[in-house]
């Protein structure tokens, strides 16, 4: 089934034309995703790579019946982009812009309260189901199609956690990058309630890192709602010193909250599989599901 | 982006906020004549450093004549304070902050923050001002009252008279309150602030609420919109090493430990110093490359590591996706010809074209140590390390 992106995805490419969206766009459609348009304003009539472009995002949905949208839009414009994807009613929005102001992803924030849209990201690598769809900037090759899902707040580390799934013989069913941003559109809870429907989804991974209470919050869910299948989460950050940002924004412990070992201590309270060396991630999630 | 306190004070007054009179002196010479500017025998010398407990730790001083503020300016300028913010090496006091003195009554606290888990911003006051607000946070949690507020709707008058009545402002406090309040919302929001605490917001003894400290932190994100904040940055407050990264595009955060990392991704960045550390090694940094690991872009990495004496090996750990490795593993070397690097070098590719990537480096002249997966490059490294002491 895979969840979020599959066979029945319907793309469009927000700031198609430009840098980031023509390379990584031509690396979507040759994986095999179904790219219906592209929208950057003012370049509406043209085609690039075969596809048609168009001014609006509105008129880009009225035309070709798209349901998902990725953003490739530079930081300064990226939150009116999400917004006008959100307007437009799409199903799923995927923001891969990094460095976007956190007052303005604030205010996506309440603009997407009670809309029917989806957000992940922004600042993440994207989506990808193997073998039906992907929507995003990951390696495509690295994939295989199975029954493992993966949540991420990283891009290569979920990418290193991905190569460990395969490696040991299993695949993915969908692969989220939820972002490294600290206000994104869809966190681990989220995540974790759409692979709990998925029937083909056996067992999760979960790659959490120092800031917020994401993964705190994952815990919780999985306690309340019973989850059952198998989840192992590794958290980054053990030896990041207070008070700094690690890179991501998102990525910070502040007043001495957020801290991994936190994290740790709140998903070892549940049924989670928590592991101290990132690259146990694959073997572990083999012993589980066998 | 951090700044100063006088910097803070001075965007403050912009907007209406009632901040004691005060000017920045960078010289014993310069402390004097603010000091004869200000109409207030009683004044405060104040160190500027980018960190937090500067009173305890010393830094901030009263004077009742111009020759204390001289011995005080030569006292201060140029002393090492340490603060349980500044870690136990302390900063160099460059800069100061000549204030009039302000007659207390009181001691409040006041600041503006993200709060992740509601998605808005927080603002919160306390009676507890002049203390460390997380510890007030963690004793007598009741005493912060706290107000949500999302940036497309505003900061409402209600939600202003529950914060300063909450504070217990009575008569034409309360008018002075709200006015100073809501023109720090007004900062926080226009200049894309990520932090503002006024730690301790004062009521005088002539009712008057004035800010008499100020830290603001901006979100980086944000700094495009304020090409006029830039000139704020003191690039001294910062470790030069990660000063020099920045002009590189490269994200680099200098630990104490011996075994320095390259890696591309802040995910995989934190979690190789993870692995390091759990394989009985200390992280010499934190350092993630992007998604663009060239020969230029390494070897920037291996200047910028090697600028750290303690370093005794290096981790190159770079998950390739759609940057081929083959093409990073020619850049390593590439890097490795253009600068001297005498320690040893362990590097682990995985991902596109990882094969030829291994034989690429295997058949270099240079001394690579290649390593196969992530647990192996954390054992070379952390072996390599123990071996060159």
């Amino acid at each position: 089934m895979a969840i979020l992106v599959d066979n029945n995805t319907r793309l469009i490419i927000q700031g198609f034309t430009g840098h980031e969206g023509s390379f990584h766009g031509s690396q979507i459609i040759e994986y095999g995703t179904k790219v219906v348009g592209g929208v950057t304003p003012g370049k509406g009539g043209q085609t690039h790579r075969n596809i048609p472009v168009f001014n609006t995002v509105s008129e880009a949905k009225m035309a070709t019946d798209a349901n998902t949208s990725v953003i490739f839009v530079p930081p300064a414009f990226a939150a009116d982009a999400i917004m006008e994807a959100i307007a437009a009613e799409l199903d799923l929005v995927i923001c891969i812009t990094e460095g976007i102001p956190t007052k303005d992803m604030v205010s996506v924030n309440q603009f997407l309260k009670n809309k029917k849209t989806r957000l992940i990201g922004p600042n993440c690598p994207g989506v990808i189901s193997p073998g039906k769809a992907k929507v995003g900037i990951m390696p495509g090759f690295i994939h295989n199609p199975g029954n493992i899902g993966i949540i991420s707040r990283s891009g290569t580390l979920t990418y290193e956690a991905v190569h460990q799934i395969s490696l040991n013989g299993m695949g993915q069913s969908t692969s989220i990058g939820i972002g490294g941003d600290p206000i994104n559109g869809t966190n681990f809870v989220d995540a974790l309630s759409l692979f709990a429907k998925d029937d083909e989804t056996e067992g999760v991974v979960l790659i959490g890192e120092i800031g917020g209470t994401a993964e705190e919050d994952a815990a919780q869910w999985v306690i309340d709602n019973n989850f059952t299948k198998p989840i192992v989460a590794f958290i980054a950050g053990r030896t990041a010193p207070p008070g700094r940002r690690m890179g991501h924004a998102g990525a910070i412990i502040a007043g001495g909250k957020g801290t991994a070992q936190d994290k740790m201590a709140a998903l070892k309270a549940t049924n989670i599989t928590v592991v101290d060396n990132p690259a146990d991630i694959g073997i572990t999630m083999k012993k589980l599901i066998n | 982006m951090k700044i100063h306190e006088y910097q803070g004070k001075a965007i403050l007054r912009e907007y209406g906020v009632a901040v004691p009179d005060g000017f920045p002196a960078f010289t014993v010479d310069e402390a004097v004549k603010v000091y004869n500017k200000l109409n207030s025998k009683v004044a405060i010398v104040k160190a500027q450093i980018h960190a937090g407990g500067r009173g305890k730790g010393g830094g901030v001083k009263l004077a009742h004549s111009r020759d204390e503020v001289e011995r005080l300016a030569n006292e201060l300028l140029g002393m090492t304070l340490v603060t349980h913010q500044t870690g136990p090496g302390g900063k160099e006091v460059q800069r100061l902050l000549i204030e009039q003195g302000i007659d207390i009554d009181r001691e409040l606290y006041a600041g503006i923050v993200l709060d992740r888990e509601s998605r808005k911003y927080a603002f919160m006051v306390s009676t507890e001002g002049g203390m460390e607000i997380e510890k007030v946070a963690a004793e007598t949690p009741e005493k912060i009252i706290k107000e949500w507020i999302d940036p497309s709707i505003g900061l409402q008058s209600y939600q202003l008279r529950n914060l300063v009545f909450g504070l217990g402002l009575k008569g034409t406090q309360v008018k002075n309150g709200i006015k100073i309040l809501n023109a720090l919302w007004k900062v926080f929001v226009e200049k894309d602030c990520s932090l503002i605490e006024i730690n301790p917001l004062v009521v005088t003894k002539d009712d008057n609420v004035i800010a008499l400290d100020s830290k603001i932190n901006f979100d980086d994100n944000g700094l495009f919109r304020h090409k006029e904040l830039l000139d704020l940055r003191d690039t001294t407050e910062e470790d030069p090493a990660e000063v020099e990264a920045g002009k590189h595009q490269l994200n680099y955060i200098k630990l104490d430990g011996n075994v320095g990392c390259m890696v591309n991704g802040a995910g995989l960045a934190m979690a190789t110093m993870d692995i390091i550390k759990l394989y009985g090694g200390e992280p010499a940094n934190f350092l993630d490359v992007g998604g663009v690991a060239n020969a230029e872009t390494v070897a920037n990495g291996f200047k910028i590591i090697l600028s750290d004496p303690n370093v005794k090996t290096i981790l190159i750990n770079i998950f390739g996706g759609i940057v081929r490795c083959d093409r990073v593993a020619q850049g390593v070397i590439n890097a490795m010809e253009t600068v001297a690097v005498k320690i040893p070098v362990i590097v682990r590719l995985e991902g596109t074209n990882a094969k030829e990537a291994a034989d690429l480096l295997n058949n270099s002249t240079l001394d690579f140590l290649v390593a196969h997966s992530f647990e192996e490059a954390a054992q070379k490294s952390v072996k390599a390390a123990k071996e060159a002491k």
